[in-house]
């Protein structure tokens, strides 16, 4: 590996993995603002940014034992929300002077409110978001929701927003959706070799300032293609869709990958490539709700008003030019996989329609949990254990 | 049910429906429901999304969401649709012909404060208190019938009887239970007799608050009718938040002065569901009583494991026997 790529790989892997948030720790004692924690898919970082907050990605436990997480939730709740309640009792989270709970799904929802019973001291807002995308109806909804999340962040010590400050030269516009593309090759280009590592430097924007994030971003193609070691290999090219609220293991891409593949998209933190771009003209506020209900990503946590998503997802993987679609469906979520339907195209589509990590669903053999709830009542019944982070 | 022809539990075809109006209230599996019946049927589909209780409170903005959105797009394709005009006269009758029955739906509720409890708050509850009033609210018939229940269940308390079950009456209060969850829908029946061969009755109940918390207060106002069926959304007990669904918990174990509270824990609904684990514990530790755990589910009969929650629910009223004992 060239000299250039190992250390940026290294610090890509170092912050994506650091659930002890030293990295935001350093952050916080140089700077003295407030590290702000969120839960997929899509908050608003562009105005904690403005607001001189760090936002910080949270993705769970990865490796670390979940014990006191486990006895919050039954055994057919998903992995993610029990590991978060991990890393918060075990201090993991002390760094963060709050959480948001962006509206996803029931659970997200709910931990919002074990949030708040926990951590009393904390900030810990569920952000609800419109799913009616009129600018007149959602639009004056979310734009309120914005305002009292900026209240909010006063309130706790930030710095107060201005029109200024959140002007086009504090950073309200998001890492390009090209930027983070850079991580996979391009579309229907020569692929440069086999890198599911490229997941660490997504990962690694979640802990860091945008600006720390963009130059990783900026550093990455040219040094991939500098690399001496680096050996095209001929591999289908396939998308992978449905991790995009907790990660997926890298142990999983690596196996895609030595199995054959190129994963030439994803959904895997999506933060980064929610919102396509933000105009930085007129109101940073009004922007950033217009943007969301008018230029985001079809999504399946969003409601799918005029049927984008499937198409989306066709037009997708035509532009990466994708030969076939993996969907990485997990159990306990809803949301990735309920809706998960063809639509009627042409046979130019994917080569081959594939669902990775299916695991059959069984009955629970009995019901559990006497009078005093331990951790995690009929632990195993449901099929597949939890992916692991990394 | 859907893809062998609709045919529905009395073996009749149901017909399509004219319009898909998702109220997409305290359930995220709702939108993503709705998305596919809209492949299935050629209709109209409207969507209503009522905002979370996130911190507790109704805020004038998110009140200002769901009006805006029943006035601007509910009521304009139901107008479409129906071919009749939105009249607002008759809403604000029905409303208070619906807060005239809430009254009486609250004084039924609330009679399971008396020792013996007239009434069975959770299976009673959803069985011959509740749905009336979901289907027939608003109307002359469903006054009626909360007027009539009112006076029957006032006679049961004069005479100081329990609550009747679909095998009899129960012959002793043994346990006086408060329930979260809703309850297993598959083996209605036997679930009801495990909880009335113990003399367990439910003198409270979560579930019968999704179709709204009357009992804290919340009355339909006529003279703010689409603020009014605002309100009424988004304080449905699924949408408010798990703070105030711990508050409401003790507050039921406490005023109705029952030996603990039961958890019915169900595999279909993680709204309901993710944090109980929590709930249980907040409440026992602000109650001082024993909690309960059971899972089950509310559809899949799978996952009703009769012999396991009767050990369960047996444990549980033991623990309680032993409590007494040394309180």
């Amino acid at each position: 590996m060239s000299a250039g790529l190992a250390p940026l790989l290294a610090r890509a892997e170092e912050l994506a993995f650091d659930t002890g948030l030293a990295s935001v720790r350093a952050w916080k004692e140089r700077t003295g603002g407030l590290a702000i924690g969120f839960l997929p898919v899509y908050v608003p970082r562009e105005l904690l940014h403005a607001m001189g907050c760090l936002p910080v990605g949270i993705l769970g436990s990865g490796d670390i034992e979940i014990i006191r997480g486990d006895a919050f939730y039954q055994s057919y709740i998903c992995h993610l929300p029990r590991s978060v309640i991990e890393l918060g009792l075990g201090g993991r989270l002390d760094p963060l002077d709050g959480v948001l709970f962006p509206a996803i799904c029931d659970v997200i929802r709910n931990l919002s409110g074990i949030w708040k019973l926990q951590f009393p001291d904390k900030l810990s807002r569920y952000l609800d978001v419109p799913q009616d995308f009129d600018g007149a109806i959602g639009g004056t909804f979310y734009r309120h929701e914005l305002e009292e999340l900026v209240r909010d962040l006063e309130a706790r010590g930030a710095r107060r927003s201005t029109r200024q400050r959140c002007g086009p030269r504090s950073g309200l516009q998001p890492p390009p959706r090209g930027r983070a593309g850079a991580l996979r090759p391009a579309p229907r280009a020569a692929v440069e070799g086999p890198d599911g590592r490229a997941l660490h430097g997504l990962r690694a924007g979640l802990v860091v300032p945008v600006e720390e994030h963009l130059e990783m971003l900026a550093a990455y193609p040219g040094r991939v293609l500098a690399d001496e070691e680096r050996r095209p290999m001929d591999q289908a090219r396939v998308m992978l869709v449905g991790s995009f609220c907790e990660q997926p293991p890298i142990g999983l891409l690596k196996t895609l990958e030595r199995a054959g593949c190129y994963i030439v998209d994803d959904d895997l933190c999506q933060v980064h490539r929610w919102i396509r771009a933000i105009p930085t003209d007129g109101d940073p506020l009004d922007r950033l709700v217009d943007a969301f209900l008018h230029d985001a990503i079809p999504h399946a946590v969003r409601y799918d008003e005029k049927a984008d998503k499937a198409r989306d997802l066709v037009d997708r993987v035509h532009a990466c030019g994708a030969e076939g679609l993996l969907f990485c469906a997990r159990r306990s979520a809803t949301r990735r996989s309920s809706t998960s339907r063809w639509p009627s195209r042409p046979s130019s589509g994917p080569a081959s329609r594939g669902r990775a990590s299916s695991t059959p669903r069984t009955p629970a053999s009995s019901t559990s949990s006497g009078s005093r709830p331990g951790p995690s009542p009929t632990r195993s019944s449901c099929g597949a254990e939890p992916p692991e982070q990394r | 049910m859907l893809e062998s022809g609709n045919v529905g539990p009395t073996g009749e075809r149901l017909p399509d429906p004219d319009l898909l109006l998702l109220s997409y209230t305290g359930c995220f599996t709702f939108m993503k429901w709705f998305e596919l019946l809209r492949e299935k049927y050629d209709c109209p589909v409207v969507m209503l999304h009522v905002p979370y209780q996130g911190d507790g409170v109704v805020t004038v903005p998110m009140r200002k969401y769901v009006v805006d959105q029943l006035r601007d797009k509910v009521i304009p394709v139901l107008e479409q649709v129906s071919g009749r005009s939105y009249d607002e006269d008759l809403l604000r009758a029905m409303l208070a012909r619906s807060a005239k029955a809430e009254d009486d739906l609250v004084h039924v509720l609330q009679a399971a404060r008396n020792r013996p409890s007239p009434i069975d708050a959770y299976f009673g509850g959803v069985y011959y208190i509740g749905p009336i009033f979901t289907a027939f609210r608003g109307t002359e018939e469903a006054v009626g019938y909360y007027e009539a229940l009112r006076a029957e269940v006032d006679e049961r308390v004069r005479l100081g009887k329990g609550p009747v079950t679909p095998d009899g009456e129960i012959p002793e209060e043994r346990y006086r239970v408060v329930v979260e969850g809703p309850p297993n829908w598959t083996s209605f029946r036997e679930f009801w007799r495990m909880f009335a061969e113990e003399g367990a009755v439910v003198v409270a109940s979560s579930y019968t608050k999704v179709g709204g918390v009357y009992d804290l207060g919340f009355r339909h106002d006529p003279d703010h009718p689409l603020e009014t069926l605002a309100d009424y959304c988004m304080g449905c007990y699924t949408n408010l938040n798990l703070p105030s669904r711990v508050d409401m918990l003790v507050r039921y174990v406490e005023e109705y002065q029952a030996d603990g509270l039961l958890i019915n824990s169900v595999k279909s609904c993680n709204s309901f569901s993710a944090g109980q684990l929590m709930i249980l514990r907040e409440v026992e530790k602000r109650t001082g009583r024993p909690g309960g755990f059971i899972e089950s589910d509310l559809v899949d009969p799978r996952y009703f494991s009769a012999a396991n929650i009767k050990n369960r629910l047996e444990s549980w009223f033991q623990m309680i026997d032993q409590r007494r004992r040394t309180a």
